[in-house]
């Protein structure tokens, strides 16, 4: 065989591109490309392509690019892709320049109220994910991806962790469920992520395998800044493990859980009214509370229904719960002011902070409102608020 | 040809289809002196006495109007996708073997690029009104004989009521007329709201044909077409199809990125202080458009605000704001959906309007300059804040003027645009036609952030404290080329090649269009 293909082939494609390659004996590189944007970026993306062949080391190629107007790191990431179809023992990867507008850290405690899902084979979606200010933007090599594209989707998801501005949103990978998940971690380790997803998170021995494997990678590509997990709890095993699980590295950050998986798991249907799971979801938080770590709630599927949203961002936020996954940017804007603190609770915060420091600057070791003493962990949860609202705000 | 360099620094023709051209001098510069243009008198004597004026079919009233080789054919565009009408006026026009007829149309859809075997074959010498879809790209691929000729819909009027272009024959698409003439666009099978843009048509034409497919008997009432000033009525068996001349209903935009441009700019206009008691704004029908007025609506309503007037292109959407008591009235000129066209039938406040009352510059005032706030689109901005709206950055025509350009005038004027589309930037370093000067362009609303010309220093000011995104254009400009992998390369454009002309409001020449080398 000396054809191999890569890429998304249907007229209702944006922003993407399907390339052919065809190795020749002679001819040197041929390119035939069809392009949306021929007049304005043909000659560039031809360029991109001699680059690449002379990179890869290939002399004789015919190329064939139907082009719906992919960026280049897109490009890029297909034709790469097609190569290493057509020659698996290829290595070698070629990887667009970091963006240096992406060169921001995260901390383990950040606030992390929205998380949103972009499927891991879909790079239109990336460029203005970041606009919708998602606390956190979840690329998703795991269920988003269709089989027969995962290898596809590593590409495209390095690619972006590289070159996309996010804007300031925390950068998640969700890898797939282990074993594969622990091959998918060069792909995403070394290329400037801030937390790894493991989904289907059944024993705390999944999330020491992802560390070992994140360690060496790591020290393989001197990465010196932190990597955080997140683990995700689907099954009925893995809440009967959480705490375990949570404490299972001082690298994670938090604990999420999935209803889809877990309904199935335990061989229910998931509800609005959410019966079903109200006891997992309390351990999970009880777990990652005493682990110290955030809870993390699941996705609200309908994308129409924002009341409903809000609805279930204000029940998740009395159990305990810190976060909830959003699958379309507008989810958003609904679950950060769902979240955010009432006026009454800004209020009380307010005067709690003021009080300490009143009492701090006086010397006092006891901090009260009238009659009511005040400790720290309530301070602490008083500050808390307040942060909570300046990011809100900003 | 002979190009000359205007005002803008844009090179143009001075005659353009064996017509002399005046080159753009500058917003308000052009001042041309003279009486408007008059049509010929005619005599009661010469029209029956019984009023009635139907003729049997369109052929004969194109016979008895005269038409001759080299006319001057005008039709609206009240009846947009759906027009049937424009289309067999030209079969018939070829089956009689006429030649070189100059179409104006208020503008084209691309119904009509049915008439493209009609531009290739000498029936139709060239379009004056717009060129969308696959007239465009035949006008740009420079197939079509004459010189094409864009004017805005208050730039048609101007160029009618000032002489510059006389129509022969007017061919007035009517979903309800008597055999008088008298007509209206807001009832019969094919309703569409109302007539304006065929109002100069009827008052300036040599000959004035009503092609309706709903005849009542005198009186049609309330008329919006005076029949005083029709020569024929015609029957056909329709003008078009419903679901393509109104919309069943009109959808707001269901893409993100467009949800948050058009809450850009509601909040803009309530934190700049536009948005206050007695304001009015222009909102179209486009999706972000849309957006935008029920962002605006939610803000109103919170905020006990209510509006003076709101200029349509109506909807449901602004329908729903005037029965809700958020605004006294909507001036309409031209109806997308079935809700503005029951509105304007049944509300009294719901008022029809022309280009001549809202657009045409040649006039004692116009409603546009007197709007708070305008939200327009573009196919290109550039750094300068130019924008253009005829032709994309591939150099090929697409799109009619509207009435964007005589929007411009509004007090504050907002395009609401994506930063780029799939690879495209939007934002440019110069436009590839220059549609609108950058002086009459207050703010750009991208995705990625607000940018406020800088000439703008009392907005600058007003949302100084905002939270709003506001960015220089200049910063935007860069961060999308960043994304889109470098500056775009230009079209190759035969630059000896005028293929078509962009006239701004005052009827001077704002720029030219080139042939594209395929």
């Amino acid at each position: 065989m000396n054809k191999a293909s890569a890429g998304k082939r249907d007229p209702k494609v944006r922003s993407d591109c399907y390339i052919e390659i065809e190795e020749e004996k002679r001819g040197g590189i041929k390119i035939d490309l069809k392009s949306k944007v021929e007049i304005m970026y043909g000659e560039s993306i031809k360029k991109t392509i001699l680059e690449m062949c002379e990179f890869y080391g290939i002399k004789h190629l015919s190329v064939l690019i139907e082009d719906a107007g992919a960026l280049p790191m897109t490009i890029q990431a297909r034709f790469e892709l097609a190569v290493k179809r057509l020659h698996p023992e290829i290595e070698k990867e070629f990887l667009p320049p970091f963006n240096e507008k992406n060169n921001y850290g995260t901390k383990k405690d950040r606030l992390r109220r929205s998380r949103l899902y972009l499927p891991g084979n879909e790079p239109k979606f990336y460029p203005n994910a970041g606009l919708h200010n998602p606390d956190g933007i979840i690329l998703d090599l795991e269920d988003g991806v269709a089989p027969s594209e995962k290898d596809a989707a590593r590409l495209i998801v390095r690619n972006a962790l590289r070159a996309i501005d996010f804007y300031g949103s925390e950068r998640m990978v969700r890898i797939n469920q282990l074993p594969r998940g622990l091959d998918d971690l060069k792909f995403v380790v070394p290329h400037n992520v801030h937390i790894i997803l493991i989904p289907k998170c059944e024993t705390a021995d999944d999330v020491k395998q992802v560390e070992e494997e994140a360690k060496r990678l790591k020290k393989e590509n001197r990465i010196k800044r932190e990597i955080y997990f997140m683990p995700i709890i689907e099954s009925a095993l893995g809440i009967v493990n959480a705490y375990e699980i949570a404490s299972a590295s001082k690298n994670n950050c938090a604990l999420a859980i999935g209803l889809e998986d877990y309904t199935a798991d335990i061989g229910t249907q998931r509800t609005n009214e959410g019966t079903e799971s109200f006891v997992a979801r309390s351990q999970l938080v009880i777990a990652a509370k005493a682990a110290g770590i955030q809870a993390i709630d699941t996705v609200f599927s309908d994308v129409n229904d924002m009341d409903g949203l809000r609805e279930s961002v204000i029940e998740a936020k009395s159990l305990g719960f810190e976060g909830k996954g959003c699958i379309h940017p507008r989810q958003i804007k609904v679950v950060h002011e769902a979240f955010a603190p009432t006026e009454a609770e800004i209020e009380k915060a307010e005067k709690i902070v003021a009080a300490f420091k009143e009492a701090k600057k006086k010397g006092l070791g006891v901090v009260s409102i009238g009659s009511k003493m005040i400790d720290a962990p309530v301070v602490k949860r008083a500050e808390k608020v307040l942060e909570t609202v300046k990011a809100l705000n900003s | 040809m002979k190009l000359v360099k205007n005002a803008a620094g844009r090179l143009v023709p001075t005659v353009v289809n064996g017509v002399k051209q005046v080159p753009y001098k500058g917003v308000a510069k052009y001042k041309p002196k003279g009486n408007k243009y008059g049509s010929p008198i005619r005599s009661c004597a010469d029209y029956p006495d019984d009023g009635n004026k139907v003729v049997k079919n369109i052929r004969e009233a194109l016979i008895k109007a005269g038409l001759k080789d080299g006319m001057t054919i005008s039709t609206h565009h009240h009846l947009r996708n759906g027009d049937v009408v424009t289309n067999l006026l030209f079969d018939t026009i070829k089956s009689m073997g006429i030649k070189n007829i100059r179409w104006f149309p208020s503008a084209s859809f691309p119904v009509h690029s049915h008439l493209i075997k009609y531009l290739e074959d000498g029936t139709i010498h060239h379009i004056e009104g717009s060129m969308n879809g696959p007239l465009g790209r035949f006008t740009s691929l420079g197939k079509m004989k004459g010189t094409g000729v864009l004017r805005s819909h208050g730039g048609r009027y101007q160029a009618v009521q000032d002489g510059e272009v006389h129509i022969d024959i007017a061919v007035i698409a009517a979903p309800t007329a008597d055999p008088f003439g008298n007509a209206t666009g807001d009832r019969g099978p094919a309703a569409c709201g109302l007539l304006g843009f065929a109002l100069a048509d009827s008052q300036y034409a040599d000959r004035v044909i009503v092609a309706t497919d709903n005849l009542v008997p005198f009186p049609c009432t309330p008329w919006q077409i005076q029949g005083n000033n029709v020569d024929y009525v015609v029957e056909v068996p329709t003008l078009g199809d419903p679901s393509k001349i109104v919309s069943g209903t009109t959808q707001v935009t269901k893409s993100p990125d467009r949800l948050l441009i058009a809450e850009y700019i509601a909040r803009f206009l309530d934190e700049s202080g536009i948005m206050k008691d007695g304001f009015s704004f222009q909102a179209g029908a486009g999706g972000t458009n849309l957006a935008f007025a029920v962002y605006l609506k939610e803000l109103m309503k919170k905020k006990g605000i209510k509006a003076r007037f709101i200029r349509g292109g109506s909807t449901k959407y602004l329908v729903e704001m005037l029965e809700e008591g958020l605004t006294d009235y909507i001036l309409d000129g031209q109806t997308f959906d079935l809700e503005g066209v029951r509105s304007m039938r049944e509300n009294p406040n719901h008022i029809n309007t022309s280009p001549f009352t809202s657009y045409n510059y040649h006039g004692k005032g116009n409603f546009a300059s007197m709007l708070d706030a305008v939200v327009l689109g573009a196919t290109e901005v550039d750094i300068n804040f130019n924008a253009n709206v005829v032709s994309h950055s591939d150099g090929y025509l697409l799109h009619g003027i509207g009435g964007w350009q005589n929007c411009l005038f509004g007090k504050t004027t907002i395009l609401a645009i994506p930063s780029f589309r799939d690879r495209i930037p939007v934002i440019v370093d110069e436009v590839t036609t220059l549609v609108g000067p950058g002086e009459l362009i207050d703010v750009i609303v991208t995705e990625r952030g607000i940018a406020i010309n800088p000439k703008r220093k009392d907005l600058l000011k007003a949302v100084r404290n905002s939270s709003l995104p506001i960015r220089p254009i200049e910063e935007i400009y860069e961060e999308i080329n960043q994304i889109c992998g470098g500056k775009p390369a230009k079209p190759k454009v035969n630059k000896k090649k005028v293929v078509a002309i962009i006239k701004w409001v005052d009827g001077t020449v704002i720029d030219s269009v080139y042939q594209v080398e395929e």
